[in-house]
């Protein structure tokens, strides 16, 4: 009898402190945030003293001119980011399939750049892009050409650069262990129907790596819209505003402008950016086991 | 097990992959040769490799642990030991709770029917996408006005007593409310990654143990955990990479005495004259522990990131 009960509670006693420290943790300050982004905040009230404003503050950053343009370089950024690591990474997968010794030491060396912290990859790359002192400018000196502005006018761009730098290996991996667990026989038949390396690529591997690859990109894309530290270490957000992503603008309009209500408001916003390519994912992982049980219930009656 | 035999392949395959390295591995030991340069050198680019080691960065660096007296220093400016402390405190403490409170939930999570499993399990799948940067504005409001023991309530008379200090003691500004947001924030990710574990563990074998009359933690510690240790250091790796790594939500919550490396590097790049040698030093510093994890356990890192990814 006691022990009826015990296993009863099992399950409960195991999920107890996990539960417990999201509630406290991560949903009370979600819904907190919820709250406070209907109220004029600012950091020395508590938020029992503000003001409710109800739509305001969402309001006054949707007119607002640069939360629209760090909204746009946040796009640019992640599409930019997620379209040529996809590129890179999986064309490299393909390449580099091969049956060859010393393949663990290469992945070893190439997730290197992902393990290493954020700030230390933002020192580093902003070492390099220096206009005087910096790696490539040097390299470009002694073959003769004139230096770029790399944090400069093409700020943008040599962020994107540095976000390649660190995360391509990432969807190599991942391309790789998909592109290692194909079926055999597939790709048995189509080498003996004479299929040349390209057709095999396009018509059996890719389709076949294609759930995996989308999972990845998704993943990818939801964290693309996190990365801060690696842009506020190298350029602050600056020139202007052109660096100067979301998660960015969230951290300056608390710590800086010290507008809570609307930093809230903003977070918010990227919430339910993030909400939307989260839902995506899991409506894509939901219809891929529905697709993958209807096969094997008509392979199961044929 | 493995092939025995290795396929030859083209010279610009090879080329091609030497290139790759150069380019994952070049920027990391770039940052390694400046460290041990003098910014003389750096800004003049005596470039190459020719120059005098030197090992008097990482002395600034480490000048207040350091059991010597530094000729070149009068004045100790970076507390990077005091940092390394924190940070090698909060790093530790954290992993090892989202690990024991991530395995276990991740257990109920797959092993058992019970009400609100669902909602448990839609919920840690939707919060694994909430950026620190999202929590800033809530944790840092939170941690310093509502997290806090008043005078009069449960133990902060107590706690004022014995250590001093006037008003509301609060969560801000202490190892603990840091760990406590880095726990929160990692739980999600653990638990997904576990999962995937715990589901390849032979459900025959729990059962054998339980006719054999061990209690479900019996089971649960004996039978289960020895199994999905693979996966267990997976996990590790992660949360201890992100907790060690982490600068936002650490500088928001941290005070003089709990900083941690992170915070230390963003505020001496942001000073007008960057100390190259220095800096960089301290970012090796930082990078080193991350890096001997992945040069030890690669294996493991790959499988916990497929699994994260591929058998979402």
């Amino acid at each position: 009898m006691r022990t009826a009960r015990l296993n009863r509670l099992t399950p409960y006693i195991f999920m107890a402190p996990a539960a417990l420290i999201m509630g406290i943790a991560l949903l009370y300050p979600l819904a907190y945030m919820i709250w406070g982004s209907f109220r004029a905040w600012n950091p020395s009230q508590q938020i029992g003293e503000t003001e409710f404003v109800g739509l305001k503050n969402y309001i006054t950053l949707w007119n607002d001119a640069a939360f629209r343009e760090s909204l746009g370089v946040t796009l640019k950024f992640a599409v930019s980011v997620v379209s040529i690591e996809m590129l890179l990474g999986v064309g490299l997968a393909l390449l580099l399939d091969r049956n060859i010794r010393g393949m663990s030491v290469l992945r070893t060396l190439f997730i290197l750049p992902m393990m290493i912290a954020p700030v230390v990859v933002g020192l580093m790359w902003r070492y390099m892009y220096h206009p005087t002192v910096g790696t490539f400018n040097r390299m470009l000196e002694k073959v003769g050409i004139e230096g770029v502005d790399w944090l400069g006018q093409n700020a943008l761009f040599s962020v994107i650069l540095a976000d390649i730098w660190q995360w391509t290996p990432f969807i190599f991996i991942l391309s790789l262990a998909a592109l290692q667990s194909l079926p055999q026989s597939a790709l048995e038949a189509a080498r003996i129907d004479g299929a040349t390396g390209w057709q095999q690529i396009w018509h059996i591997k890719l389709p076949l790596m294609m759930p995996v690859l989308i999972v990845t990109a998704l993943l990818r894309m939801i964290d693309a819209f996190k990365v801060l530290e690696v842009i506020l270490v190298m350029t602050e957000g600056c020139p202007g505003l052109s660096t100067e992503i979301l998660a960015l603008r969230i951290s300056r309009t608390a710590t800086e402008f010290r507008e809570l209500g609307v930093a809230a408001a903003m977070s918010n916003y990227l919430l339910i950016l993030l909400l939307i390519l989260t839902g995506a994912m899991f409506a894509y992982t939901k219809l891929q086991e529905a697709r993958a049980a209807r096969l094997r219930a008509a392979a199961e009656d044929g | 097990m493995a092939h025995p035999t290795y396929e030859r392949q083209h010279p610009g395959y090879y080329a091609l992959l030497v290139g790759l390295i150069f380019m994952a591995v070049g920027p990391i030991a770039l940052m390694f040769i400046n460290s041990f340069k003098l910014d003389v050198d750096i800004i003049s680019g005596t470039s190459g490799l020719l120059f005098m080691p030197t090992i008097q960065n990482y002395e600034t660096a480490l000048c207040d642990i350091l059991p010597y007296e530094l000729d070149h220093l009068d004045f100790c400016a970076l507390k990077f030991g005091g940092a390394f402390i924190n940070s090698l405190i909060i790093a530790l403490v954290s992993t090892a709770l989202t690990l024991v409170i991530g395995c276990m939930a991740a257990y109920a999570l797959v092993r058992f029917r019970f009400m609100g499993r669902d909602t448990a399990s839609l919920t840690t799948l939707m919060v694994r996408m909430v950026p620190p940067a999202v929590l800033l504005v809530p944790v840092f409001g939170l941690w310093n006005n509502e997290f806090c023991l008043g005078n009069d309530a449960l133990l902060g008379g107590l706690i004022r007593e014995t250590f001093g200090g006037r008003g509301d003691v609060c969560l801000a500004g202490t190892h603990s409310g840091i760990i406590l947001i880095y726990v929160a924030m990692n739980l999600p990710f653990v638990i997904w990654i576990l999962q995937s574990f715990i589901v390849q563990v032979p459900y025959s074998l729990e059962e054998a143990a339980r006719v054999d009359g061990a209690t479900p933690f019996q089971v649960f510690f004996r039978v289960v955990l020895p199994l999905i240790k693979p996966g267990l250091a997976a996990a590790a790796i992660f949360t201890f990479r992100i907790a060690w790594n982490e600068y936002l939500l650490a500088s928001a919550l941290s005070d003089r005495d709990t900083k941690t490396v992170p915070i230390l590097i963003v505020n001496n790049m942001s000073e007008f004259n960057v100390e190259w040698g220095v800096i960089m030093a301290t970012g090796m510093l930082l990078a080193i522990p991350p890096i001997i994890f992945t040069l030890f356990a690669s294996r493991q890192i790959i499988t916990g990131m497929t699994a994260g990814a591929v058998k979402g």
